[in-house]
């Protein structure tokens, strides 16, 4: 039983952490709350409305920008899947320094330097920037969130359970198909929905390797705001964050690891 | 056979990943190293390979310009002090988050921390679009803020398109990296130390500054690497969010490649940005591990 501490104390820390909380939602709120407002200046209530809504659903440029960004993230995140949950596996049972450096490098380096590099590198080799392009930039740098949480999920299996499959006359195959993966499945589902996020989220990289001709949401919402504030990138806000939320949801729902990090699986073991 | 099956599947599990990696990052990077030693083409982009001579195309008249050109100093040095306040700012606000998450029970914690982690997985330009509402000219805070100002005789200050609105959204998209290795730091610390300290006579304030906040250092040189790495190579909060005179270095370099067209020296500048940054992180992991070293050994 932990014994009251300083009463004063606990305020100023329940207000210092309100106040940061607030912090992180209000904005987020108001872009919401603004989607729904009768007004064109996002700078007071006016009334409710559905109006910038059915304006997004008319606006072709952002219709086309969501397919784009839909077909790039579903393509990146199976691509992404598929080669992070192979990475997960080869760093968590084998030593192999170079190719953990290389998952991990294009999460730990400024986002700026790998959206340069394979711009130069498309253009060298008179790779025509577009949707294939930003598919391939976005699998580089899912595969290593993939492959962190596929690896924290094996950190916490039972490594005996494979060698009791391997014992009982598996080949490491079967013992993969019907022992590990169906263990690590959870991770796996829950680093592609990640990488299908960071995909359709992603800005930076897009932006130097979508080309002139290739427009993807986040692409359209800037220039959209580079020209002006309207309500119309309130709605679509709205419904991504919606999106965004579901996946989450879903994504933390199975692998508890998604969000705490491989610590508490540890302590579990 | 066991090791030649062993082989096989570090083969079938390493080779695709790898093939990747190397063909779409590595490859990729040493050819921008390359580019950096090579003169821009006339319509942007590299001049041929081999010069008009049959030599190759390979100088350091980037590295020379970076160099002598005190202006981009100027500008690495403006994205450091950009980059360094808005870790200290996240700091500051982290805590208090951290250390409540780490003291709740522990059926709230997971969802005290979903509540920091949700608005970092919004969209990044909703996030910096949500500032240029709450700062715009007509919304209240701007007109709250003017008013105030006014009543003293003061001129009207622009919130938007300010070094101001560049350094909040930097907090506001950052924070959440600061609190999560705070907080996994925190989360660890041995609650009986701050008992032992409170009979011995130890007000609040004592027991934060002579026991916690040293402990939880490795969790806030962690948590400083991940936002500044970030924060220093910024381009889109100050290309939307700041006026003209907040340009970093982020924004230099997206210059150098879409609107100049001078690939190898915004490639200098982006091995650059990237030594620096990967630097200074390496700096803040080695003084929080001697940290940890000192408090081991009771010096601290």
């Amino acid at each position: 039983m932990p014994r009251r501490r300083g009463r004063r104390a606990r305020y100023v820390l329940w207000a210092a952490a309100l106040f940061a909380y607030a912090f992180l939602y209000l904005p987020l709120a108001i872009v919401v709350a603004y989607s729904f407002n009768d007004s064109r200046l996002n700078a007071e209530w006016v009334g409710f409305t559905l109006d910038w809504y059915r304006k997004l659903a008319n606006n072709g440029d952002m219709l086309l920008a969501a397919g784009n960004s839909l077909m790039i993230a579903a393509s990146a995140s199976a691509v992404s899947t598929v080669l992070g949950t192979m990475a997960g596996i080869a760093m968590h049972r084998y030593r192999l320094p170079f190719l953990s450096i290389l998952v991990l490098a294009p999460i730990a380096i400024p986002e700026i330097l790998m959206g340069v590099a394979l711009l130069i590198f498309f253009v060298m080799i008179n790779f025509t920037l577009g949707l294939v392009s930003v598919a391939i930039a976005h699998i580089a740098f899912c595969i290593g969130f993939v492959a962190i949480v596929v690896r924290s999920r094996l950190a916490g299996m039972d490594e005996s359970l494979v060698e009791a499959a391997r014992d009982l006359g598996a080949t490491p195959w079967q013992a993969f198909i019907h022992v590990t993966l169906p263990l690590i499945m959870p991770g796996v589902i829950a680093g592609a929905l990640m990488a299908f996020t960071l995909s359709i989220d992603d800005f930076v990289i897009t932006f130097f390797t979508a080309g002139a001709g290739t427009v993807t949401l986040p692409l359209q919402i800037y220039s959209m705001i580079k020209i002006a504030v309207t309500p119309e990138v309130n709605a679509v806000s709205t419904l991504l964050m919606l999106l965004t939320l579901l996946l989450i949801v879903i994504a933390s729902k199975l692998s508890p690891s998604f969000l705490r990090g491989a610590e508490d699986i540890e302590e579990k073991r | 056979m066991t090791t030649l099956r062993h082989g096989f599947g570090k083969w079938i599990t390493s080779g695709p990943p790898l093939v990747f990696l190397v063909a779409f990052f590595a490859v990729p990077t040493l050819i921008m190293v390359l580019a950096s030693f090579r003169t821009p083409g006339e319509f942007g982009g590299l001049a041929p390979l081999r010069n008009e001579d049959g030599s190759l195309d390979l100088t350091l008249e980037s590295y020379v310009r970076f160099a002598t050109e005190p202006l981009y100093w100027q500008i690495f040095v403006k994205s450091f002090w950009y980059a360094l306040v808005t870790t200290l700012a996240c700091l500051v606000l982290a805590y208090p988050v951290a250390s409540l998450i780490a003291q709740s029970d522990r059926r709230w914690r997971s969802l005290l921390l979903l509540l920091v982690i949700l608005p970092f997985w919004s969209n990044f330009l909703i996030r910096i679009y949500a500032w240029m509402i709450i700062l715009g000219p007509n919304a209240a805070l701007a007109r709250a803020v003017n008013g105030v100002l006014g009543a003293f005789g003061a001129e009207p200050v622009p919130l938007l398109f300010s070094a101001f609105a560049v350094l909040v959204c930097l907090v506001y998209v950052h924070l959440p990296f600061m609190v999560l290795p705070l907080y996994a730091n925190l989360e660890k610390h041995d609650r009986t130390l701050l008992d032992a300290a409170q009979d011995l006579g130890a007000n609040a304030w004592q027991r934060f500054w002579r026991i916690t906040f040293p402990l939880s250092l490795p969790g806030v040189y962690a948590g400083a690497a991940l936002v500044f790495i970030p924060a220093f190579g910024i381009f889109a909060i100050p290309d939307i969010l700041g006026g003209p005179n907040d340009s970093l270095i982020g924004n230099v370099i997206k210059q150098q490649f879409l609107d100049s067209r001078d690939w190898p020296f915004g490639s200098v500048l982006s091995i650059v940005l990237t030594l620096l940054a990967l630097a200074l992180a390496g700096l803040a992991a080695w003084i929080g591990k001697r940290g940890v070293a000192r408090l081991a050994s009771g010096h601290a």
